[in-house]
């Protein structure tokens, strides 16, 4: 197979990992946006999770105005960059352009988003004033996509922020998730800059919230807390030889690689276990380390996976192979993983039965597990009378106030796990849900 | 096979497409290069007393990702001198024997014109066309559309030059004046065999927003220019029907202004043009444009059974009538092919804020076909012109064609209304929302203020 050689260098490394979606040069800016049709009450708007004004912002790319593009996109969504760049897109806003009706290439919106966004955090320009001074403070816990949106609408709103962050650098999963042919972290950090520098918000880094001491500190030095904890690491399958070398969680390859890059140590032969989207990104991701082969085995069938029927797409072209309807049993090996037990299912009435006898190996030197997230139910059990679902969610209401008063909510931590896109609206929206709690 | 041979007032052309009088017609090269290209006829680059030009001369209007859709000159007429010009004339001619050869002249006094007249005749040119319509630097100096502008001199012009003139006269006609047909009627009274039209029209293309100048800037500083390119072509094809139609004037014609295809050729072929002269499509394209314009003029008269130009030539005229001959009975009103709608909604908000509110959108959010009012609609076309999609919203007659009564009619019958109020005005019964409903619909998201 191997379609890509393993990166040595820096420079492999980015041919590699070149950009889904590189930044267009203002020609191609300008030649993409001339093709909208400027819909009315347009499409895009109703699909896009955080409504932003698209036809406006692109007429203004058109019209030489990038600055009010960039400031259109911001007025809807904080994450405007990151977004521009790992939204679903096609699912999304470019999913319902008009043009797919008429077998069209729909308009390049993301591209076109992060084309604008890019102008602005490039020139630093100041776009936002923020609101009159309410004397009043927020915590929020986590500098990713919610709690940095919810900090930016705050500041608008004329509260004062501070954000406490676990990690050296904000952005969340946009610098230590997302697969970086999607968004380089100097990007991710920059976005965060800039937004910082238009609205002086605080972020204190290598600052966790770890138990209900921390809490108390907040709950006494800030008037709300706005939870951004997103969720926790790879959750443990529970099967015999998860201990050993080789076998990682798929997030937690991802972040590695972020940060390592051809650095990373990444497996010749690699099963990533899974069928959602971050399964698809570990897979497309090692094919791009050069891999051998690259294996996604999942328990059900092809239709019945979580991740974007595009994902799946690129992983394959990347080089990726799949195996449907196995369920894994063993890691084999002697400290370092060399293979793993399968075992055969049929998925009758959605329930998955394993057929007997069925069992085979699958040799390889590195499993990623894209089997989900865990919650993080310990540290959210520290805050008291907060109520978490059965899928350990935190609930909310319409305010996203949580059960306990002072606390909101939004992102990963509340919706389970969904886009960047969904935390930053949601949390935009929290943010009015805080200050309406604290004019109370 | 059609025929594409031209004679306008006796100059002969292997085709009617000729390169109008402008810079790509500035030297015999790039003449020499055109007709071996394919263009049938070139009117040379203004000869007269030789200019000095200015740096930075063109200017252009450019609608989103289209260049040049209309286009601007401060350019004067040649800066060469006389015998080099008339040097490379004769060598194209010797050359290229059944092309056409046309010098354009503007120059001063009497004796200027009939000195010019014969050097260029001596030389070979074919024909001569007569430069009364440049609008911006040779007219502040008497020349160019100073004279187009003032049909007595222009005449007086006119007759100087047939005084020597051994071949076809054509006067080039400015359209910075309100009545073209008389400059026309001028013309032919002074002896012109033919006339051209449009030349450029007086305009300012843009201004430079952050340093308060027009464009094109010469050292901060700009003037006006010359209009052309195809933003102009719907106002020469109404000055060339103008003239076509004119009883008194009753010449040949030249059309000018926009042509950059087969189809615009064939437009003002059938509003009374023998052949049409070409600048902006090929300062943009290159001489190139000639291989799309032959076939394309070739299969139309083919497909249509027209020999000859002649065959075709003013064949639109007489479907152009005064507003008050037009049938008021004839009623189309839009029809939306639902299955090609890919649901813009572009001729909702097009009827809805720009016309006549005859578009109504479904109630369901998840159906964008927009679906047309029929007792509203006027049959404007405007939603079927906005429309994105080809052949998705046409206009369907609904009269059964047994009526006719115009505007004339009614007027000869007194039946017309007088008055302010009168109960004969024609929007009395249209159906028109109340002004507050305006205030009370709902609106997308994002469209309000």
């Amino acid at each position: 197979m191997a379609e890509y050689k393993k990166p040595t260098t820096e420079a492999e490394f980015a041919a590699n990992f070149h950009p889904k979606k590189p930044l267009m040069t203002d020609t191609e800016a300008y030649y993409e946006s001339s093709r909208c049709l400027y819909c009315y009450d347009a499409p895009c708007i109703t699909a896009c999770p955080t409504g932003i004004d698209i036809p406006t912002f692109i007429r203004q790319i058109n019209n030489d105005n990038k600055d009010g593009a960039a400031k259109t996109i911001y007025d809807s969504n904080w994450m405007g960059h990151a977004c521009g760049n790992v939204c679903p897109t096609e699912e999304l806003c470019e999913g319902a352009c008009v043009y797919n009706h008429s077998d069209v290439k729909p308009i390049e919106i993301g591209r076109l988003q992060a084309h604008a966004t890019d102008k602005v955090i490039r020139s630093k320009k100041k776009l936002f004033r923020t609101g009159k001074d309410t004397g009043k403070k927020v915590a929020v816990i986590g500098a990713g996509p919610a709690g940095v949106s919810c900090a930016c609408e705050l500041r608008m709103l004329g509260h004062a922020v501070d954000i406490y962050e676990a990690r050296e650098k904000p952005s969340g999963l946009c610098v230590y998730g997302v697969a970086p042919y999607k968004l380089t972290n100097e990007e991710a950090v920059d976005e965060v800059t800039y937004l910082q520098e238009q609205f002086g918000f605080n972020v204190h880094y290598s600052k966790p919230v770890t138990g209900r001491a921390d809490f108390e500190k907040l709950e006494k030095d800030y008037d709300a807390v706005f939870i951004g904890i997103g969720l926790g690491a790879t959750s443990a399958l529970g099967i015999p030889g998860e201990e050993k070398q080789g076998v990682m969680g798929a997030l937690e390859f991802v972040e590695v690689l972020r940060n390592k890059h051809q650095a990373t140590p990444a497996g010749n032969r690699v099963i990533v276990l899974g069928g959602g989207n971050t399964a698809m990104d570990a897979a497309s991701e090692s094919c791009r380390m050069g891999a051998e082969s690259v294996t996604i085995a999942y328990r059900r069938g092809p239709e019945e996976m979580g991740a974007y029927s595009f994902e799946f797409d690129l992983a394959k072209k990347s080089g990726a192979k799949a195996l449907f309807n196995v369920t894994p049993m063993e890691f084999l090996g002697d400290g370092n993983v060399t293979g793993v037990k399968f075992i055969r299912n049929s998925s009758v009435n959605g329930k998955l039965e394993v057929i007997p006898g069925s069992e085979f190996v699958e040799p390889c030197d590195m499993v990623l597990l894209g089997t989900g997230q865990g919650k993080q139910v310990k540290l959210l059990e520290q805050v008291p009378g907060l109520t978490l679902d059965h899928k350990g969610r935190i609930v909310v209401n319409e305010q996203f106030q949580t059960t306990n008063a002072k606390y909101f909510t939004a992102g990963d931590a509340m919706n389970g796990g969904v886009e960047v896109v969904n935390a930053a609206a949601e949390a935009r929206r929290a943010a009015h849900g805080i200050d309406g709690y604290l004019k109370k | 096979m059609a025929d594409l041979r031209t004679n306008l007032a006796g100059i002969k052309s292997p085709n009617p497409f000729w390169l109008a009088s402008a810079p790509p017609t500035n030297s015999g090269y790039q003449i020499m290069k055109a007709f071996d290209a394919g263009w049938g006829g070139a009117v040379w680059k203004t000869l007269g007393v030789p200019v000095v030009n200015v740096s930075s001369r063109y200017g252009s209007v450019n609608y989103r990702d289209k260049r040049m859709v209309g286009f601007n000159n401060i350019e004067l007429i040649t800066d060469r001198p006389l015998k080099d010009n008339l040097r490379e004339i004769s060598e194209v001619k010797k050359r290229f024997q059944d092309h056409a050869v046309i010098a354009s002249l503007m120059v001063e006094t009497k004796e200027e014109w009939h000195q010019i007249v014969r050097d260029v005749v001596n030389a070979g040119a074919d024909g001569i066309e007569l430069n009364f319509g440049c609008p911006h630097g040779m007219c502040e100096r008497g020349m160019g559309s100073a004279v187009g502008q003032e049909p007595k001199v222009l005449q007086m012009i006119v007759e100087w030059v047939k005084e020597v003139a051994k071949v076809p006269v054509i006067t080039k006609l400015t359209p910075n004046i309100s009545d073209i047909t008389r400059p026309a009627r001028a013309a032919r009274a002074g002896g012109s065999d033919a006339i051209s039209l449009i030349n450029t029209i007086q305009s300012i293309v843009g201004v430079d927003i952050d340093q308060f100048v027009p464009y094109p800037i010469v050292d901060g500083k700009s003037t006006n220019g010359g209009y052309c390119g195809p933003a102009v072509k719907p106002i020469a094809l109404n000055m060339v029907k103008n003239c076509a139609q004119h009883p008194e004037v009753n010449l040949p014609i030249s059309g000018i202004g926009g042509v950059e295809n087969w189809r615009d050729a064939v437009e003002f072929i059938l509003l009374g043009a023998t052949s049409v002269q070409v600048c902006t499509a090929v300062m943009h394209f290159g001489f190139g444009i000639i291989r799309e314009m032959l076939p394309g003029l070739e299969r139309y008269m083919d497909e249509k059974g027209f020999k000859t130009i002649e065959d075709f030539r003013g064949k639109a005229l007489p479907n152009i009538r005064h507003w008050e001959d037009l049938n008021l009975k004839y009623k189309v009103t839009a029809s939306i092919n639902e299955s090609k709608c890919i649901g813009c909604q572009l001729c909702y908000t097009a009827c809805e804020d720009g016309a006549h509110q005859a578009i109504a959108l479904s109630s369901d959010p998840a159906n964008r076909i927009p679906s047309i009012i029929d007792e509203n609609c006027v049959g404007c076309n405007l939603c079927s012109l906005v429309c994105p999609v080809e052949d998705c919203i046409t206009m369907e007659r609904r009269d059964d064609g047994k009526e006719h009564l115009t505007w004339g009619e009614r007027t000869a019958a007194g039946n017309i209304p007088k008055t302010f109020d009168d109960p004969l005005a024609g929007g009395l019964h249209h159906w028109v929302p109340e002004p507050a409903e305006a205030l009370a619909k709902k609106k997308p998201r994002h469209y309000k203020g």
